[in-house]
């Protein structure tokens, strides 16, 4: 026995002595490379930016002239806060159904008890929509959805409406279709990442909590959910930056104008708007304001949803120091 | 575990940043020009192909290029703003280019003809190109005020007129007017208030007046008593653009419009056999091809033929309605340094000033051009239109575009016209107050051009 344990420790001791560890950094520096000459470089850059007034006025240049905060100014005097709550209001709206209908398809394809058919099939249909570009999805919506199109054909047909309901010029209108279409344009994709968080949990916790006689919804309420959560915060997180930069989808279906009374115009198609001048200045002023919310938030769902962890772990801590001291 | 938690946040981190940088996307590259002798290149920037087969057609199959001489078009899309973005890129690089890679000649559009032609970067006709006043002296005044720069130079010159009618149904002005003869429907709507008369009167037999929101814009927008900016870059709000603003709350409000909007299939449905609208307006381009082409029950792309008996062809006259405007056109423009200077005159001679090309040009294509003799001879023919019962509509554009003042327009016309029909639809649909539609057009206008204000 001894004489093992002797050779163990020469091993480890040996493996000490020899680092792989810089292959790691080897291997490490072309992403880093990358990531500064493309990201980096241009992120400080957008900071730079914001503080100058820089932009084309017809073919003349104006500018960069430093001017201090007054980008960020002019930014929040021109209703930024109306474009940063339609945003939002679309990306909330949009996110819980789709979390709901995602979580409810992605327990049904992993019960293995439901013995579902061509869930393969399924899986293939309700990701189809993602591999449309966003831009041909609204254009096609644009059309269904006209005064006199396909929509309020069917719709009059049936006896729901006896005049057309005209979607574009109706606040609730537009969002609804923006809504509906980010919604059926992602589903699919949540659903999938939702499905591999499940399969990855323990089989045996769920069949020892069957013999206890649990419930199905008791089980996926005290066992799925816990479990799935490090999934959940990722795909709350990336939705919430994507939703943060919706862009083609209302771009596209209001022809670029964000109306009616630019109830539909997005952060980045506001950023959008100041870019027909090549302005600079202000788009970088929005970028960075970008920046910082989505980081902000980003942060907010991080902690409050690892919160219960910490506290867990916190308290583990003080009992096992409570039993150490005893 | 708390490493692990620091390397998480620093990845999604990583992740967010490099999404949100994503936001400012590249310009497209500008094209680049083969070619080494030099003037042997001649670089047109354009937006569709209608220049390059009046070029094709009227110009080169006549051998006026010269030997050895290459001619590039390069066509940008003007959707978007992607036309304008890739010139103006062109533009700012022209000191540096390469002769054969400098822009030679490139087109623009009225909307924003004095972008370019308040600048240095376009050529003056008379003076750099040579072309003589003769040669300029028989095209509409109109087409030279739209492309004449602060210092009354010409600066660019186009083959078409665009004087705009007022085209209406016979059949519904017999029922409303209890005539369809041009010369009395013009006396009922010779101007706005009997216009909104006639509208009244429409109405009550069940037909609507105008389609939409947009159809009298520019017959108002052409008529303004001041240019949309003035000399302090502050917006300036004509009152006969409010006028506009008024009377089409007013359609809207007692049903005498439809709601569409411009070039919306709803619009075009109007113009067609189950259309019940009185009258549209439409300039030159206009009447012939997109009217027409809307007016016919089975589409000349399905086997229609245009010819009384299909559709409503036949079914529509022109008057020439309460004001006269413009609308549509085509400028060419010469690039400061151009190594083919002789070639670019010669072009702009043929196609734009020549009696014997534009005369042949409107024979060819009915597109009405340029040239006050040339039209008025054919005016003055029994040159009739069976698309418009026999009428010879020419006779009334040759009446018309003399008098089209343009003297008014500003290098923000496009941004104000767009954004203006996009912010005053809200208000028409009864979403926002006057105010707030006004407070959002200059909010649009300003996020376009920083260097306006209100």
């Amino acid at each position: 026995m001894n004489s093992v344990h002797d050779q163990l420790k020469a091993v480890r001791k040996k493996n000490g002595s020899i680092s792989y560890a810089k292959w790691g950094y080897i291997f490490l520096i072309p992403f880093f490379l990358v990531y500064v000459v493309f990201s980096f470089v241009p992120l400080i850059s957008v900071f730079y930016n914001s503080f100058f007034e820089n932009y084309m006025s017809g073919l003349k240049q104006v500018g960069p002239n430093f001017v201090g905060f007054e980008n960020y100014d002019t930014l929040f005097e021109n209703n930024l806060g109306k474009y940063f709550y339609n945003t939002l209001l679309i990306w909330v709206l949009g996110f819980i159904p789709q979390i709901t209908i995602s979580l409810l398809l992605a327990s049904w394809f992993t019960n293995l008890r439901l013995r579902l058919r061509a869930t393969g099939l399924f899986k293939t249909i309700i990701y189809l929509p993602n591999l449309i570009m966003a831009s041909a999805f609204a254009l096609l919506f644009f059309v269904l959805f006209s005064d006199a199109g396909p929509m309020n054909d069917v719709l009059m047909h049936l006896g729901i409406i006896d005049q057309p309901y005209r979607f574009l010029s109706e606040v609730a209108g537009t969002r609804g279709l923006v809504i509906a279409m980010n919604f059926l344009l992602w589903f699919g994709n949540t659903t999938i990442l939702l499905m591999a968080g499940i399969m990855g949990i323990d089989n045996s916790l769920i069949e020892a909590a069957e013999i206890d006689g649990a419930k199905s919804f008791q089980m996926f309420r005290l066992i799925t959910m816990p479990l799935l959560k490090p999934i959940l915060i990722y795909v709350m997180i990336t939705s919430m930056i994507g939703g943060l930069q919706l862009f083609d989808v209302p771009q596209i279906l209001t022809n670029g104008s964000g109306n009616p009374d630019r109830t539909s115009t997005t952060l980045i198609m506001l950023l959008n708007n100041h870019l027909y001048s090549k302005n600079y200045g202000l788009g970088g002023a929005l970028s960075v304001i970008l920046l910082i919310v989505s980081a902000v938030l980003s942060l907010l769902v991080y902690d409050s949803m690892t919160r219960e962890q910490r506290m867990e772990k916190r308290e583990k801590k003080r009992l096992k120091e409570g039993a150490e001291n005893e | 575990m708390k490493v692990k938690k620091m390397l998480a946040l620093f990845l999604a981190l990583i992740m967010l940043v490099s999404m949100a940088a994503c936001g400012s996307s590249g310009e497209p590259a500008a094209p680049e020009n083969g070619g080494d002798a030099q003037g042997k290149v001649l670089n047109i920037y354009c937006w569709n192909e209608e220049f390059q087969s009046r070029f094709t057609d009227y110009f080169e199959k006549l051998g006026l290029v010269p030997e050895g001489v290459k001619v590039n078009f390069i066509i940008t899309p003007s959707q978007d703003n992607a036309y304008q973005n890739a010139l103006d890129e062109a533009l700012l690089k022209q000191d540096s280019a390469s002769a054969d890679d400098k822009i030679d000649l490139f087109l623009i559009e009225a909307d924003y003809a004095l972008k370019y032609v308040n600048t240095d970067y376009t050529l003056d006709v008379v003076n750099d190109i040579g072309l003589t006043d003769a040669d300029l002296a028989d095209q509409y005044q109109y087409t030279r005020d739209i492309v004449t720069d602060s210092n009354g130079k010409q600066k660019g010159t186009t083959w078409q007129a665009t004087p705009g009618l007022f085209a209406y149904r016979r059949s519904i002005a017999k029922d409303v007017l209890g005539t369809d003869d041009p010369v009395q429907v013009q006396e009922a709507l010779a101007d706005w208030d009997k216009f909104d008369k006639v509208a009244e009167q429409a109405a009550a037999k069940g037909y609507k007046m105008l389609s939409g929101y947009d159809d009298s814009f520019r017959t108002f927008n052409n008529n303004m008593a001041a240019p949309w900016v003035d000399s302090n870059n502050k917006i300036v709000i004509d009152p006969n653009v409010m006028r506009w603003v008024d009377q089409t709350k007013l359609y809207t409000d007692k049903g005498y419009n439809n709601k569409t909007t411009l070039w919306a299939p709803e619009w075009a449905a109007d113009q067609g056999p189950a259309g019940k609208v009185f009258g549209f307006f439409y300039s030159t381009w206009g009447i012939n091809f997109t009217l027409l082409g809307n007016s016919l029950a089975t589409p000349e792309s399905e086997g229609g033929k245009a010819e009384v008996g299909n559709g409503i062809f036949g079914d529509y006259a022109v008057c020439q309605g309460p004001e006269n405007y413009y609308w549509g056109g085509t400028w060419i423009c010469g690039a400061k340094g151009t190594d083919n200077i002789d070639l670019v005159r010669s072009i702009m001679y043929t196609l734009t000033c020549d009696p014997a090309t534009m005369k042949k040009i409107t024979e060819d294509t009915q597109d009405y051009t340029n040239n006050i003799t040339a039209m008025n001879e054919i005016a003055n023919s029994d040159f009739k239109s069976d698309f418009l019962g026999g009428q010879n509509h020419i006779a009334l554009f040759a009446e018309a575009a003399p008098k089209i003042d343009m003297s008014k327009i500003s290098p923000y016309d496009q941004t104000m016209t767009e954004q203006l029909r996009l912010a005053f639809k809200d208000y028409f649909d009864g979403k926002v107050t006057k105010e707030q539609a006004l407070e959002n057009f200059y909010r649009a206008v300003i996020e376009k051009h920083p260097e306006l204000t209100k």
